[in-house]
């Protein structure tokens, strides 16, 4: 069912009793002509490409537990382009213009809101870095301004007034075309689209190792028995080395939990996304009027996902040192997510060391912003076994060719 | 917030500290300067999930770095 204006009025009218289901409850096939593990924003957009763009009809999505349950439904949704190497701006960049299209694309409301991001710059160092990424961000057409600081406050009458702050606020950047969007959503909206192609999306149930004879893989060992399929791909983020270590290799891999926290709603205070790099801490107010805060990643690795007390008393008071109006708010919830930090903080989209496995992983603490376009570029993947050309940076021999991108901007460091 | 007992200072606030991850196995003299051998060695992780052994560095502090061992599935630190 297409869901339109005259969709919501016929369901209107009946009281909106007879919606039918947005996706079917599969039974598990024996075999497949591709398994992707991972019900998740990542997962399910690949599972939609390969069906719409690759013409693959045999294709299961397989979750242990429910679909868009994981980091999907535990980030804070930012979706931005200002990354620091020129072929993660690209890569980011073309996200960008799928998340503009994705509502018309799935015929699904996405709640995608191109509200703008401002970064708040307190070093010099931080300055010029900002500085060359507006030059590199402008040569492939990414709209990226420097603030003064009294232009800043213009835009964000929240900030403080100048005051003897240790580390006071000595420009900004502005970022017009990032945004966020409901995270939920994009799940199921993918979940739909894929599902009304074909697909069969099976929950709970758990893929316990990948089974290979010699080099290839030729399936999947789940709760509910073998699964016979030629290729199969990971979007198994922070699991990806239990995952990996069934079918013998290894990754540059490291799960550390990353936390967020939401206030008691609030009005309308902040129309853009606010980051302060200094301290790895950004938030923005949600439509609910929550302000919606991330903080840095853990220091060390662990699955607890809980973060430690130290990253919240960091993140809060890196907040109130320049949002002092925000003391009183009080929180509502917190809690992490454990994210797949990869060493060089770029993920890996690439074939893995067994021939027909296809990995999507190590996307730390920025996955969501690149679920459509990953979802393009695993899809591509998986379907041709060359990278796509967006994604060429993202292969796995970067690190054997001592070649690694190494990345900051990310939640997960502070530079 | 973990309590990590240092050798030298006794028990302080994870914060004092730096973790420096799980030791890695060094490659033998033999493999030389093998691209893959030495990324296996720079970079690819067991990732535990469970009981780790793991260097910590106490960089606030007496700057010693020594090892404990760790549960990565609820951060207690094990004798």
């Amino acid at each position: 069912m297409r869901y339109s204006i005259l969709s919501l009025a016929r369901n209107a009218l009946s009281g909106h009793a007879h919606w039918p289901r947005a996706w079917r409850d599969p039974p598990l096939q024996p075999a497949y002509d591709a398994v992707i593990v991972g019900a998740g924003g990542h997962g399910l957009a690949t599972a939609y490409h390969l069906a719409r763009d690759h013409g693959l009809s045999r294709i299961a999505v397989l979750d242990k537990g429910w679909l868009g349950g994981g980091n999907t439904a535990r980030n804070t949704v930012t979706i931005r382009a200002n990354y620091l190497r020129e072929p993660s701006m690209r890569f980011y960049a073309a996200g960008i213009r799928l998340w503009e299209e994705l509502s018309r694309t799935l015929n699904y409301n996405v709640m995608f809101s191109q509200r703008g991001q401002i970064d708040l710059i307190q070093t010099w160092a931080k300055l010029r870095d900002v500085k060359r990424r507006q030059a590199a961000l402008r040569l492939i057409g990414v709209p990226f301004e420097i603030l003064t600081p009294a232009q800043a406050r213009e835009r964000l009458p929240l900030l403080a007034p100048e005051a003897p702050v240790r580390l006071p606020v000595l420009a900004a950047s502005w970022h017009p075309t990032a945004g966020v969007a409901r995270h939920d959503a994009v799940a199921w909206g993918y979940a739909r689209a894929a599902d009304a192609m074909g697909v069969d999306i099976v929950q709970n149930c758990e893929v316990r190792s990948i089974r290979r004879e010699g080099d290839r893989v030729i399936g999947v060992e789940t709760a509910r028995g073998f699964v016979a399929t030629p290729r199969v791909a990971m979007c198994v983020s922070a699991h990806a080395g239990d995952l990996a270590a069934t079918a013998g290799f290894r990754l540059p891999i490291e799960t550390v939990p990353l936390q967020a926290f939401v206030s008691e709603p609030l009005k309308p205070m902040l129309d853009v996304i606010v980051n302060i790099p200094q301290f790895a801490t950004y938030f923005s107010q949600s439509d609910k009027g929550e302000l919606v805060i991330g903080g840095g990643a853990d220091a060390y690795p662990s699955y607890a996902a809980r973060g430690s007390f130290a990253v919240i008393e960091e993140a809060v008071a890196a907040m109130l040192s320049l949002f002092p109006a925000l003391k009183r708010v009080r929180m509502l919830r917190q809690w992490a997510g454990s994210i797949d930090l990869c060493h060089d903080i770029t993920p890996i989209l690439s074939p893995a060391p067994v021939a027909g496995l296809s990995l999507s992983v190590g996307w730390g603490s920025g996955g969501f912003k690149a679920i459509p376009i990953g979802g393009v570029a695993l899809a591509h993947l998986v379907a041709t076994g060359a990278p796509h050309p967006l994604a060429e940076h993202l292969l796995l021999s970067r690190f054997a060719k001592g070649r690694p991108l190494f990345e900051t901007a990310g939640a997960s460091n502070r530079l | 917030m973990l309590v990590i007992a240092c050798p030298f200072c006794g028990p302080r606030a994870e914060n004092e500290f730096l973790c420096g991850g799980e030791p890695v196995r060094r490659p033998d003299a033999a493999t030389g300067a093998d691209g893959a051998a030495l990324a296996e060695l720079l970079y690819a992780r067991d990732n535990v999930r469970g009981p780790q052994d793991e260097f910590w560095w106490h960089k606030h502090g007496c700057r010693a770095w020594f090892r404990i061992r760790r549960d990565t599935r609820d951060n207690r630190i094990l004798p």
